[in-house]
């Protein structure tokens, strides 16, 4: 988590909210001007000095969906009680008591009221000498060990990655465009656009000589990317982080998951403008890079918490894996079952079938082919590249 | 009036809100902003609305979305069997032709869809917008328009401008993920199960003819198939209507006869994978866990 320091220099409660609201937008909660001001009178409509009431009344506000409204707490706390900071325990029980001696007062923090009193009543006062820092404004990532994890920047120099990249944009392209239900007008269609006809047939006495018609203009399908980052898979992984970034960045739809024990979304990372604070965030995230393999239990994570809101009818969900699994195959088998009768396509995207003599013998890989739409080899830019006739042809 | 006043009456009216749920809805009503609930199926969104409207004794206005749902569904329409009619007695009469496009363009000729209905209400109504994440997202661009400036623009007509405002409550299941613009719109929620606290408070305020020792066993029944592998878990309307099944059949104890408790689970199961993975040694071994 990025922490941000309650700004020691801040007055009233309108540079305090500002300043939450920035903390919020480090952390990836996107909220700017409207959340403040709808917050400010949310404030003044409950009793401010209840931290729970607070909480529960800026949560509404801010978090825009279930993810966020979860970690919104742990961000709370941060920025108002001071919690995110690396710090001794006695003073965050401090602060903690701080907080519910205030609950006592039922000050109310309307948006007018005056400075001192502001300053008077935060929580953080009592832990402002204590922890002695200077300046206002925000800390960068706090440093954790980086033994364990394997540096994701090697993976991400341009140059022999960037084909790889094209080649991903150019898939992820080829699938966007699919038909809507909804009808628009157009000079040929399957329906009439009955408000146009008689809107032309006015002048004739309101006689349709005219037909004017809609039909259904395309509409967009989505693409999901899971990537095996486990211990087999490592030496492709380089290529493939590439390709995943090409489909995240030529589509905003396109989703990124990375798996090796545990399930991460990558998307956002992918997608972030900046590269250094991307790699940051990849490198959070790859803990256990290059371990043990557990598709069965990581699909079915993502059928549990992100396939209900990506997955739908019109989706290709693009699985990159050697198909070397520690879990039981019926596991896999189950998971991808599952993805299926959401109506997702699935494309198995395998580097070992390029090799010679290969067949799917593993008992994962032979547990999930029932289920594939396409199974194809991926050992090679070109097998990447020859996906993109395949979802073309859907 | 306070959230915990609003808590009160909602739980006077039958509808018991967690605290969160409570002050989001309370923000809602005292900001004037749209509210977005989200959850899994059955936990009781599209109650709260109906609750909410029953509260301020204000006009249940419902549009439920589907996909292709479009503006001619959810705003308005003309009607254009009153406009051909119109059209062909103007002809008879030798009326100008501008004159009649004024006339069969005026409002007597407009079929009011939910959301137009909603903004010209007299009172504030309560607007509830059902399942928005089936609706394309080409209509979740025309919802923003109208949540923030509560105006309709009718090309042949003119803008039409809100009376009132309702109180608008969105509900969606995660069916496709929506904007972030639509979601920084509105004040959020996320509506889980109950806790068995909460869920046994809805239970008394449903069914207060039940037993306590049942209510007990019901509830903690539900409690623990939610933590079962099932395709579709058990909402709180599934588990109201288990109860009354079971009031029904005059059940004092789920233990006493597997078989029926068994049969009964036909109120809580409603897919054939969902009945295989429950069978009655599971249910017994819930049934344990619940007592």
């Amino acid at each position: 988590m990025q922490v941000t320091r309650f700004p020691e220099r801040a007055v009233g409660p309108a540079e305090r909210l500002a300043g939450f609201m920035a903390h919020l937008r480090l952390n990836g909660i996107p909220s700017g001007l409207g959340e403040t001001e709808t917050a400010l009178a949310a404030l003044g409509a409950v009793d401010a000095g209840r931290i729970g009431e607070v909480r529960s009344a800026l949560r509404a506000i801010c978090a825009g969906d279930a993810d966020q409204e979860k970690r919104f707490d742990e961000l709370f706390d941060a920025y108002w009680l001071n919690r995110g900071r690396k710090r001794d325990g006695a003073s965050v029980k401090q602060s903690a008591r701080n907080m519910q001696a205030t609950s006592g007062s039922n000050y109310r923090m309307a948006p007018g009221a005056s400075d001192d009193e502001g300053e008077a009543d935060t929580p953080d006062d009592g832990t402002e000498s204590a922890t002695g820092r200077s300046g206002t404004g925000r800390l960068i990532a706090s440093k954790t060990g980086n033994v364990e994890k394997t540096d994701l920047r090697k993976l991400m120099t341009p140059e022999d990655l960037e084909r790889a990249e094209r080649i991903a944009e150019k898939i992820a392209k080829s699938i966007r465009d699919r038909r809507s239900r909804r009808r628009k007008a157009a000079l040929r269609g399957e329906a009439l656009d009955m408000r146009k006809i008689l809107r032309k047939s006015v002048h004739r006495g309101g006689e349709p000589i005219e037909l004017f018609r809609k039909a259904r203009p395309d509409r967009p399908s989505n693409l999901i990317a899971i990537l095996d980052v486990s211990g087999s898979m490592t030496v492709y992984a380089r290529v493939f982080l590439a390709f995943l970034k090409g489909l995240v960045s030529a589509d905003q739809r396109t989703d990124a998951y990375l798996f090796h024990t545990q399930l991460v979304r990558i998307s956002d990372a992918l997608r972030d403008g900046d590269t250094m604070r991307a790699v940051n965030r990849l490198s959070i995230m790859a803990k256990g890079f290059g371990g043990g393999t557990k598709i069965g239990t990581n699909l079915k994570q993502f059928n549990a918490q992100y396939a209900a809101q990506s997955v739908n009818g019109r989706s290709v969900v693009i699985i990159l894996s050697d198909g070397y699994d520690t879990d039981p195959p019926e596991m896999l088998d189950e998971a991808l079952a599952r993805l299926k009768r959401r109506g997702a396509r699935i494309v198995w995207l395998n580097p070992l079938k390029g090799w010679e003599g290969y067949a799917p013998v593993a008992r994962g890989m032979a547990a999930a082919l029932p289920h594939l739409d396409h199974f194809a080899a991926a050992n090679t830019l070109d097998d990447l590249a020859a996906l993109e006739p395949w979802l073309n042809g859907l | 009036m306070s959230w915990q006043k609003l808590q009160a009456d909602l739980s006077d009216t039958g509808y018991v809100a967690s605290d969160d749920l409570a002050m989001a809805l309370f923000l809602a009503v005292t900001l004037g902003k749209p509210l977005l609930l989200e959850g899994p199926a059955g936990v009781g969104k599209t109650q709260i609305a109906k609750t909410l409207a029953e509260l301020q004794d204000a006009k249940l206005i419902r549009l439920q979305c589907y996909e292709g749902l479009d503006a001619s569904h959810a705003i308005y329409e003309w009607n254009y069997q009153r406009q051909l009619l119109s059209i062909r007695a103007a002809a008879e009469e030798h009326k100008p032709s501008g004159e009649v496009e004024d006339h069969i363009f005026s409002e007597k000729f407009l079929l009011q869809r939910p959301l137009l209905e909603a903004i010209r209400q007299d009172r504030p109504a309560v607007l509830l917008i059902d399942e928005i994440d089936r609706a394309d997202e080409e209509f979740e661009a025309y919802l923003l328009e109208i949540l923030s400036d509560f105006q309709i623009t009718i090309p042949e007509i003119g803008t039409i401008e809100a009376t009132t405002r309702p109180h608008v409550i969105l509900t969606a299941n995660g069916a496709r993920d929506l904007s972030d613009a639509l979601r920084r719109r509105c004040l959020y929620n996320y509506v889980d199960y109950p806790d068995r606290r909460t869920e046994m408070a809805i239970l008394a305020k449903r069914c207060p003819a039940l037993e306590d020792r049942l209510a007990e066993q019901i509830v903690g029944f539900v409690q623990a198939l939610r933590k079962e592998e099932l395709e579709k878990k058990p909402g709180i309307a599934e588990m109201l209507d288990w109860a009354a099944a079971l009031a029904g059949l005059g059940v004092n104890d789920l233990a006493d006869d597997p078989e029926q408790t068994q049969a009964t689970l036909v109120c809580l199961l409603k897919t054939e994978r969902d009945r295989a993975a429950v069978p009655k040694e599971v249910q017994q071994r819930l049934v344990g866990k619940a007592a």
